[in-house]
């Protein structure tokens, strides 16, 4: 089927076969590899992408589904001269160690952080059980969504 | 100097490799594609134990894009040979183990749920999977084997094989074990099962096979921990292609736990298929085959007594354990019952007779091995649970009992009576910072405080202790292990004055691009930008044995240290001649040659570019500054350490909250504390995992009940509290770097710290892990 989709800020015209999942337009049509697959049950979250800017498991969106939205992608959100502020405190708490996960957890650390005022730690733990980290026991992913989280508190002036 | 105080060793540098992995640049193996490439689907048993009668691809050949359809039968017709065990143990009869052929795919018979027998390749991912969902197995069910507790009385699985009894090992002196339990004023009994894991690492094994006709290279990218090896193997034993026709590629790798050091079928299937159809061949696995057919870990069933004398000091300890190997002996699964498990039964103590028999048994499950701590885990686990119900039986403070046993640092060197000699230690340095961190005064007061809500509180200790950095090669070979245990560096100072540096360990998130530039760049007073670390390529890197027991620092670090020595010596002779000065009077610091006691120096930068430009250069030096070393240890290291885990178990609901958890550990020298602190986090987190959640369960049938993330318990954030970490230190005595390991602390000390609060919590000797809601409700009730 013939689809538009904006990705990362471009429009896309894509031609692909209906059942396609958003996760393997995204990883094999467009070649965005940052987003990953890490199970087959929608469980752990390394599909994490933004859909019109909330997080969805994109494991789970049939890409019919996202024609016409915005899909964000870990490769669209900075760079690694001006990165995003959860990715470079993930950098600075040692939030990641094999970085398997790591796209999915920034992706719905910052639809957490940006959609829930005054998160404490429980809060951010609870926020964000639908992602897997097998590495860091994550203390220190909490370390870093505390510390970026008043940057991106809804009004505090980033994206 | 201010470059080496924010850089060298024991400054919390920031990773170099985030900046790909937090950016979405990282590579992994499913990342990787080639021109041509069509895709596997493996067919496998849904049987735990069967004969394969026929099998019918004809449908399956029929179908749009389908390329081949491949059988265990014909792969054994082009010759290649089975999946070796690469530890062979002895038995207590001085016999060898007995091991079963372990095909790669399955031809006669398949022997657990999950196993290989064939592949299909089509054009894409879903022509291959429904193509495979078309081909005809006729098989005849046999009886499986699951319990490994009832294995040697079973139907035997494997021809040969009788009682389906690998082996029956045994260490330490038995009479003198038993004649000391008979003597003693005290002897506490305890069985204990250990808990089947699944490692599940996030990114799920994958491979991508490909075959250059015209040169006769393969090339394997694939989720390895240790591709030299994996290319030994597949060249000398399964013999897919020749070592030098073979490269060998584990690019990023999403975590490895252990389960990514062996040598699995279907890297073996893809680069055979590869030449078979003349096309790359890629296989990436769902993550219900990673549960199936990554190799598992922990299964074993043991019971332990523990004799004392009078004052409380252990006299004896002995322990029979059944291990369950699972269907085949894995690349070490051999290895991980015996010398990593019954090595480290002396724990912190002084005990002094100890005596250990293991049966390893095949059962019709997914091959056990190596899974983060191997064989210490299961080790620490029996101490410290015996210890902490013999404190119970006796009346006594936990902590005294341990303290009262523990080898003092006035004993080092300490020879065990388990084969070990510790070589240094302050065991009660890291018990008591742990015991002030946790504030143990006030447990009691806490308890009270709990219990006002409803909620048992518990404490729990484990001072363990294990063995890293397994060596030294002479002895591993002796004692069975097929390959060396050294690691090789290679340093090439490029003419610009900016370093490459080559390792044979490699980082599946343990962070070695910067741990390892912080090693080299301070020896060469050089920033850390100035230095690469490549790893991960057998084209590009010389040999290696890869990383997996907490050995890379110990190991490899200290192969580019013996490297990095013969580079400031050669640079020492070049800057001698430039210098015009003997040898002996230059001195190497802090980046610059200088002639002693002058003011005539040379920067490393400006001898590495004459080592490379020789104009004003010694006639008897070969021009170039490269260096590469082999770095065999002279011993184990043997970080140890305090762990104390407190839990709330509700009375009416029998969840346990993990409320707190300190870890103290003697790592040795520490080159990063934010990377060792996040090594113990995650170690922990699984630890807890093993204590709370995580159990791989058979059914009576070899049907696999926790084969999703549906049913298998991982941690989650929210099922973790915060961890509090610290370290003490006694360098390790024996390696240039002074350092231990600490890749699988925390997965040792943190079971038996957890199930040691819940039965005191609980008031019971013994929940069997994990102590989940309701086996903790069933023990509240006394059921």
């Amino acid at each position: 089927m013939k689809l538009k989709l904006t990705v990362n800020g471009t429009l896309r015209e894509l031609d692909v076969p209906a059942n396609s999942l958003l996760v393997d337009v995204i990883r094999e049509h467009l070649q965005l590899t940052g987003t990953h697959v890490g199970c087959d049950t929608s469980q752990c979250g390394a599909c994490t992408v933004h859909l019109d800017g909330r997080a969805v498991k994109s494991c789970t969106v049939l890409v019919a589904q996202a024609a016409g939205a915005e899909v964000t992608t870990i490769e669209g959100i900075g760079s690694t001269d001006a990165l995003h502020p959860m990715q470079a405190a993930f950098r600075e708490h040692h939030a990641l160690q094999c970085g398997f996960c790591t796209p999915g957890m920034i992706m719905a650390a910052i639809d957490l952080v940006q959609n829930h005022a005054d998160l404490d730690r429980r809060a951010v733990r609870e926020g964000l059980e639908g992602n897997f980290c097998r590495c860091t026991g994550y203390h220190n992913i909490v370390d870093a969504v505390m510390a970026a989280a008043p940057q991106l508190a809804k009004g505090a002036g980033h994206g | 100097m201010a470059e080496a105080v924010s850089t060298g060793i024991g400054a919390p540098v920031r990773r170099k490799e985030d900046l790909r992995f937090i950016t979405g640049a990282g590579r992994y193996t499913d990342d990787i594609n080639q021109p041509g490439q069509v895709y596997a689907v493996f067919l496998r048993s849904p049987y735990a134990r069967a004969r394969i009668d026929a099998i019918d691809a004809t449908d399956a050949l029929a179908m749009p894009g389908v390329l081949a359809v491949l059988t265990g039968k014909d792969m054994a017709g082009d010759g290649l040979g089975d999946l070796p065990c690469g530890w062979l143990v002895k038995q207590k009869d001085g016999s060898d183990m007995v091991s079963a052929p372990h095909p790669p795919l399955a031809h006669d018979v398949v022997n657990y749920v999950g196993e290989p027998y064939g592949l299909v390749i089509a054009e894409t991912l879903q022509a291959a999977g429904q193509a495979a969902e078309s081909v005809q197995t006729e098989f005849t069910e046999l009886h499986a084997v699951v319990d490994p507790a009832r294995a040697m009385e079973s139907e035997d699985i494997h021809a040969g094989v009788v009682g389906n009894l690998a082996y029956d090992w045994a260490l330490g002196e038995q009479e003198a074990t038993e004649q000391a339990l008979a003597a003693a004023a005290h002897v506490t009994r305890l069985d204990l099962t250990n808990n089947r894991l699944i490692p599940n690492a996030m990114e799920p094994r994958a491979a991508l096979g490909v075959y250059e006709q015209a040169s006769g290279e393969h090339v394997l990218y694939t989720t390895s921990q240790n591709p030299h090896l994996e290319r030994l193997v597949l060249a000398a034993f399964v013999q897919v292609a020749p070592e030098h026709k073979l490269r060998v590629v584990a690019p990023d790798v999403g975590g490895g736990f252990g389960s990514k050091i062996f040598v699995y079928a279907e890297e073996t299937a893809v680069i055979w298929a590869a030449r078979k159809v003349g096309r790359p061949v890629k296989w990436t696995a769902e993550r219900a085959e990673s549960f199936l057919a990554d190799a598992h870990g922990r299964d074993h069933v043991t019971r332990a007594e523990l004799g004392l004398d009078a004052d409380g000091r252990f006299v004896a300890l002995k322990v029979a354990t059944t291990a369950n190997l699972g269907a085949y002996l894995s690349t070490f699964g051999s290895s991980i019952p015996t010398y990593l498990y019954g090595t480290l039964l002396a724990g912190q103590y002084k005990t002094p007779n100890i005596f250990v028999e293991v049966h390893g048994v095949y059962t019709n499950t997914a091959p056990v091995d190596a899974y983060r701590g191997a064989g210490r885990p299961e080790a620490t686990y029996v101490v410290e649970r015996i210890v902490e119900t013999a404190a119970r039986e006796l009346g006594r403070d936990p902590v005294e009992l341990r303290r009262i046993n523990m080898i003092q640092p006035r004993d080092f060197p300490y020879e065990t009576p388990v084969a070990l000699t510790y070589d240094t230690g302050d065991y009660e340095a890291s018990l008591n910072k742990a015991l002030e961190m946790i504030d143990y005064q006030g447990f009691a007061e806490r308890k009270a405080a709990a219990a006002k809500q409803g909620k048992r509180r518990g404490i729990g200790f484990a001072c363990y202790i294990e063995a890293c950095g397994l060596a030294p090669s002479k002895l591993a070979i002796q004692l069975g292990a097929g390959v060396g245990l050294y690691e090789s560096g290679e340093i090439r100072v490029n003419p610009t004055g900016n370093v490459t540096v080559f390792t044979g360990s490699h980082s599946h998130g343990q962070g070695h691009e910067t741990t390892f530039a912080q090693v080299v760049a301070e020896r060469f007073g050089i920033g850390i930008d100035d230095v690469e670390v490549v790893h991960g390529d057998t084209g590009r890197v010389e040999f290696g044995l890869g990383t997996y027991g907490s050995r890379s620092l110990a190991v490899g670090g200290s192969a580019l240290v013996k490297a990095a020595e013969k580079i400031v010596d050669k640079g020492r002779r070049i800057a001698a001649h430039m210098l015009e000065a003997d040898p002996g009077e230059i001195d190497f610091d802090a980046g610059q040659f200088k002639v002693r006691d002058s003011n005539r120096t040379l920067s490393f930068g400006e001898v590495a570019f004459a080592a490379y430009v020789p104009s004003n250069y010694p006639e008897d030096l070969e021009p170039g500054l490269s260096e590469k070393a082999f770095y065999d240890p002279t011993n184990f290291t043997y970080p140890a350490g305090t762990h104390i885990a407190e839990v709330e178990v509700d009375e009416q609901t029998g969840v346990v909250s993990l409320v707190d958890f300190v870890a103290v550990d003697d790592f040795g020298t520490v080159v990063n504390p934010l990377i060792v602190h996040g090594q113990v986090h995650g170690g922990v987190a699984q630890g807890v995992g093993q204590a709370l959640m995580e159990h791989g369960i058979y059914d009576e049938f070899g049907q696999l009940q926790t084969g999703s993330y549906m049913d298998y318990w991982m941690p989650r954030a929210d099922d973790l509290p915060d961890f509090r970490v610290d370290t003490t230190v006694t360098p390790c005595t024996h390696n240039p770097l002074g350092v231990k390991g600490c890749g699988e602390a925390g997965a040792i000390g943190s079971p038996a710290a957890v199930m040691n609060a819940v039965t005191d919590a609980l008031g019971v000797n013994e929940v069997s892990m994990p102590a989940t809601p309701e086996k903790v409700w069933r023990a509240l009730k006394g059921q």
